[in-house]
């Protein structure tokens, strides 16, 4: 219920918004759960295992139980913290792990059959018959436990990722955090403050403390003021600090838009990756709960969210509330309660010095052993002097102390340290280098004391980063003293939670224990305690002292499990944002891309590149006989194709040749200018790398060109064989793949169409095989080079690339005059493999210059890289599978790339194995497939008949093994 | 992860390919022998501690010697492989 006179949010707004279909009202700064207790409702969830009715247990990222799915479809978020997710108009919430109804959940029978889930069930229970475990009881057990569900369809949110750089991150925004921001920003440092929250202020909007003779709420508002004016401050609220990482790394996921009724275009959420010279850790403390009989009921709530809820929102979690503690916390509690008048049904203090000052009953030397309530907690049982007590109450708020927030410091491998007087882990020093823990997060209790630890922290960053340090009072404030006396669990028959979350009480871990594990370690994994979202966040140190009770040791020496990224749940589409769909795999297209599509040629990508497939004409049913069509096309007058997405580097100095001649294994320092080359490069092991041509423009001036699919790697190689191995050499290289358009102009009558778009007219004499230089292109500079792959009388044209879609358009209605036209992907394939050319398919990284026949091509009077490693025995070796052609015995047999071949006759297995097929094809020109491959002793074996079995396809066929070049194999069509 | 390229100074991590050992610098004689080749290509200690490895920077072309600590991840020193002494 709503308290009047209390709260810092407006209430002079309504807020409609719907919780299970039933809809309620709050205000604006309200949280889901805030509004949630101001309208009396208090069965917020089911618990994981046990389907247990639950409530909101605490008021930040650290809630354990109030867990709901907010939105719908596509943009549903489950497994949403009531406590984190602002209201906003509309806002409809579900809630989850329960079926038909919250209230009326038959799932919960699984609370009745407790005795059969303990830890570690599985392994024990469900076993017989065998099959029933994953037939049965493993789907029956999934969907009955568990969290929220996703929507299967796709994330209908946007998402962004960015970086961030300062000197000082500041993560907490509490009095430690603003005092520490303060004092940097003053100093004139770049700082960072993150705040998880919407507001500024941590703890100091959640109690009812003076600082400076302030309020504490006009405090943080002066500062806040401050920060705002100082431009080398940003503050980011909403945004948590997931992760500490190296070198000052933090990752950071700011919820953009959870709190806004429409995105309006902005994102939902922002993964940061933020670079801080120097952080100061001012991430507070979490409250933890102790774990007495029934401790899970709803209305049973941590003591401090009890008065975050009264003094932030102006709410009361119950009508009549009973405190339980170990702490003065408990007592603030309580007094703060009633002096707004809030009936406190008393304050049960388990320390028997405990004071029994206030308006409101106190009950020292005493502990809560048990609780009613089905659905919400009613009664509460006491435990004092060796008798029993009943008080009536509606919300138990408990304190079991506080552990400070040290997750961040655990992220490179750093160990908490237990400190005995607070009874809690402490950051390790220097646990992240450049990481200063301060404030309640290292153990500093007082609001006093964590403004003074925010300008000791402020003033130890500035050092480090040699920045003076300005002359700053620590503000007045209230120096409490935080005395508590250890208290786990209280003993009893009814189950105690530990970790509410994942439903694991004291006896999970008794149970752990007594089957032997012991360690930590094993204790967590064997008991589920301290997964799933919330991480432990409430539970661990609890569960830690229970272990250590039953096994006789002390709480450091029992030691604590490992925190990990990320302190709070990250949506996978945050990390990934950018990289979904095309922001994942980019699109390259080439000059002609327009034209083509207009055709309509289906595209193949190759790498990021996307290229024509064939180009259907009238009346073509299939792709196989628009790719005849253009293969005959070639063969028979002349084809077009752009080849403009093959890598160019070009490569320019007085070494230059000297630099080709020890990348490549054949000369390139003795070509003459104006004349193009095949080259083969291989990579140091001795393994082809890849080929291409590299022409001679000038005498310091060559043109290289790669495969496709190599372009990236040739270029990082020649860096690496430069900078690395020849530093001495002078000579400079450059990709010019983007900046030349090149077409192949390919076919007996390439000449004619090229004559129709020079300046000058060529002719053989001129230009021979194999020659290249500059020409003129319908007016324009580019360069011609006399080359084929298709073993045809061809060219390649290159203009620079914002002439390319002209001169494709050009030569394409020049060819078609000459009965020509444009070929594909698959046209050209069946071409180059009719002539026995190798691509990436033949070349496939295990090839040696050897297998595929050019180990002449190594030149004996050099040295090149890769040339050693080649000449081992074992990459020479003549029963190794060499390159072969395959041709199918019946005329009418299929060849599939990817099949094995075997020795006809033998069976068809991994031990027979003989070779492979990398590149089939149908050929028109022999009218049936042509494939490539390799084999055992493979040339040494023409005219031999092995079988070709492909096992995915079902496919066998005999085939004859024949020379790899089919057609023109004297290579006079090349030179006519 | 930061690496600072002798040209473009200090740049994240996704901007650089990673090679291998910085022993890559140094390549034996054609005629040194299988051994030293062996170690060349393929030999390789799996160190926990300091390591010199290279590292391509992908936007500039530049190739760099890593000085680094593999077990505390922390990045002692960069240089432009060119400019290694050998």
């Amino acid at each position: 219920m709503r308290i009047d006179g209390r709260g810092l949010i407006d209430r002079s707004k309504d807020l409609a918004f719907t919780f299970d279909g039933q809809w309620y009202r709050g205000h604006p700064g309200d949280t889901l759960a805030s509004a949630l207790l101001a309208n009396d409702v208090r069965l917020v969830a089911r618990s994981f295992k046990y389907h247990r009715p639950r409530g909101i247990f605490g008021s930040g990222s650290e809630e354990p139980n109030a867990l709901v799915t907010v939105g719908r479809d596509g943009r549903a978020s489950p497994n949403t913290r009531a406590t984190v997710q602002e209201l906003y108009e509309g806002l409809a919430a579900r809630s989850q792990n329960c079926w038909p109804y919250l209230d009326r959940d038959l799932m919960a029978v699984n609370d009745l059959a407790a005795p059969f889930l303990s830890a570690g069930f599985y392994y024990k229970t469900f076993m017989w018959p065998r099959s029933f475990w994953e037939k049965l009881y493993e789907p029956v057990i999934r969907r009955a436990a568990g969290l929220g569900a996703l929507s299967g369809a796709p994330d209908g949110d946007l998402y962004e990722k960015a970086f961030a750089h300062c000197d000082l991150l500041v993560i907490g925004s509490g009095p430690t955090g603003l005092m520490a921001a303060l004092t940097a920003g003053r100093a004139g440092a770049d700082v960072i403050l993150a705040e998880e929250e919407a507001w500024q202020g941590g703890r100091l909007l959640a109690e009812d403390e003076g600082v400076d003779g302030m309020s504490g709420p006009d405090w943080v508002a002066a500062v806040q003021a401050e920060l705002d004016a100082l431009p080398n401050v940003r503050v980011m609220t909403r945004t948590t600090v997931t992760g500490a990482y190296d070198q000052g790394t933090y990752g950071a996921l700011e919820r953009v838009a959870h709190h806004l009724a429409g995105a309006d275009g902005r994102p939902h959420e922002c993964f940061w990756r933020i670079v801080a010279k120097q952080a100061v850790l001012a991430a507070g403390a979490l409250e933890r709960p102790i774990a007495f009989p029934d401790n899970d009921r709803p209305g049973i709530m941590a003591a401090g969210a009890v008065r975050t809820y009264l003094h932030r929102y102006g709410v009361s979690p119950g009508a009549r509330i009973a405190v339980f503690g170990n702490n003065d916390g408990a007592h603030r509690t309580a007094r703060d309660l009633a002096a707004a008048g809030v009936e406190v049904a008393a304050v049960i203090d388990s320390r028997a010095e405990a004071s029994v000052e206030g308006d409101f009953e106190v009950i020292p030397g005493a502990v809560v052993a048990g609780t009613k309530g089905r659905l919400g907690l009613r009664e509460i049982e006491v435990s004092v002097n060796g008798g029993t007590r009943t008080i009536a109450a509606d919300c138990l708020a408990v304190s079991g102390g506080w552990n400070p927030t040290v997750h961040l410091t655990c992220h490179m491998n750093g160990r908490p340290v237990w400190r005995e007087d607070i009874a809690a882990f402490v950051p390790a020093e220097n646990a992240v280098p450049g990481l200063i823990p301060a404030g309640a997060a290292d153990g500093v209790f007082s609001t006093a004391g964590c403004l003074a630890d925010g300008l000791r922290a402020a003033r130890a960053a500035l050092g480090a980063l040699e920045v003076p340090v300005p002359d700053l009072a620590v503000p007045e404030a209230e120096e409490g003293v935080y005395a508590l006396e250890p208290l786990w669990r209280v003993p009893g028959k009814r189950r105690a939670w530990l970790d509410f979350q994942n439903d694991v009480t004291v006896k999970d871990v008794e149970l752990a224990a007594k089957e032997n594990y012991r360690s930590v370690e094993h204790m967590k994994r064997y008991t589920t305690q301290g997964m799933a979202p919330d991480q432990g966040k409430n539970s661990n140190v609890g569960a830690l002292a229970v272990l250590a009770d039953v096994t006789g040791r002390a709480i450091p020496e029992t030691g604590t499990t490992t925190f990990r990224p990320p302190f709070v749940p990250v949506a996978l589409s945050a990390m990934a944002a950018g990289a979904r769909d095309k922001g994942f795999a980019p699109e390259r297209f080439t000059t002609s891309h327009p034209a083509n599509l207009a055709r309509p040629a289906p595209m193949v990508e190759a790498g990021m590149w996307y290229r024509p497939s064939y180009f259907p004409a009238p009346g073509e049913t299939t792709w196989r006989e628009a790719c005849d069509r253009e293969v005959r096309l070639v063969r028979e007058s002349v084809g077009i194709s752009d080849v403009s997405t093959l890598g160019k580097i070009d490569i320019q100095g007085p070494d230059a040749g000297a630099f080709l001649d020890f990348v490549y294994t054949n000369m390139f320092s003795t070509l003459k200018v104006g004349r193009v080359r095949y080259g083969l490069m291989l990579r140091e092991d001795g393994h082809v790398m890849d080929d291409g041509t590299t022409a001679r423009l000038g005498e310091q001036h060559y043109v290289m060109t790669t495969t496709t699919a190599a372009a990236g790697q040739v270029m990082q190689h020649l860096e690496f064989v430069h900078q690395c191995l020849r530093p001495e050499l002078d000579v400079r290289f450059i990709s010019v793949t983007e900046q030349w358009a090149q077409f192949a102009v390919a076919g007996p009558r390439s000449r004619e169409v090229l004559n129709a778009v020079l300046d000058q007219p060529i002719d053989d004499e001129s230009w021979p095989f194999m020659a290249c230089g500059p020409v003129g292109v319908a007016g324009i500079a580019g360069r011609l080079f006399r080359i084929s792959f298709s073993g045809e009388h061809a060219y390649e044209v290159a203009v620079p690339a914002r002439y390319g879609e002209a001169l494709y358009r050009l030569l394409l209605s020049q060819a078609e005059t000459l009965g020509g036209g444009p070929y594909g992907m698959e046209a050209l394939n069946v071409l180059r493999i009719e002539k026995g050319f190798i691509t990436h398919s033949e070349i496939t990284g295990r090839v040696t210059a050897f297998d595929i026949g050019m180990e002449r091509m190594i030149s004996a009077k050099k040295d090149c890289i890769g040339k050693t490693a080649a000449a081992r025995p074992g990459l020479v070796d003549p029963d190794r599978e060499r390159m072969v052609g395959l041709r199918p015995v019946d005329s009418a047999g299929r060849l599939t790339a990817g099949a094995h071949l075997f020795k006809d006759g033998a069976p068809a297995r991994r031990e027979h194995d003989q070779g492979y097929v990398t590149s089939v094809g149908w050929s028109p020109m022999f009218d049936g497939y042509l494939g490539l491959g390799f084999l055992r002793r493979g040339p040494e074996r023409y005219g031999e008949k092995v079988k070709m079995v492909d096992h995915l396809r079902g496919v066998t066929t005999l085939c004859e093994v024949c020379d790899p070049v089919f057609f023109d194999r004297e290579g006079g069509r090349v030179r006519g | 992860m930061r690496i600072t390229c002798p040209y473009c100074g200090p740049r994240d991590r996704r901007e650089f390919t990673y090679r291998g050992d910085a022993l890559a610098l140094f390549r034996p004689d054609p005629e040194a022998g299988d051994a030293d080749w062996d170690d060349h290509l393929h030999n390789r200690d799996n160190r926990a501690g300091r390591v010199r490895d290279l590292w391509y920077h992908d936007c500039c072309g530049t190739w760099i010697v890593v000085e680094r600590d593999t077990v505390t991840h922390e990045v002692h020193g960069c240089e432009a492989a060119a400019e290694v002494p050998r």
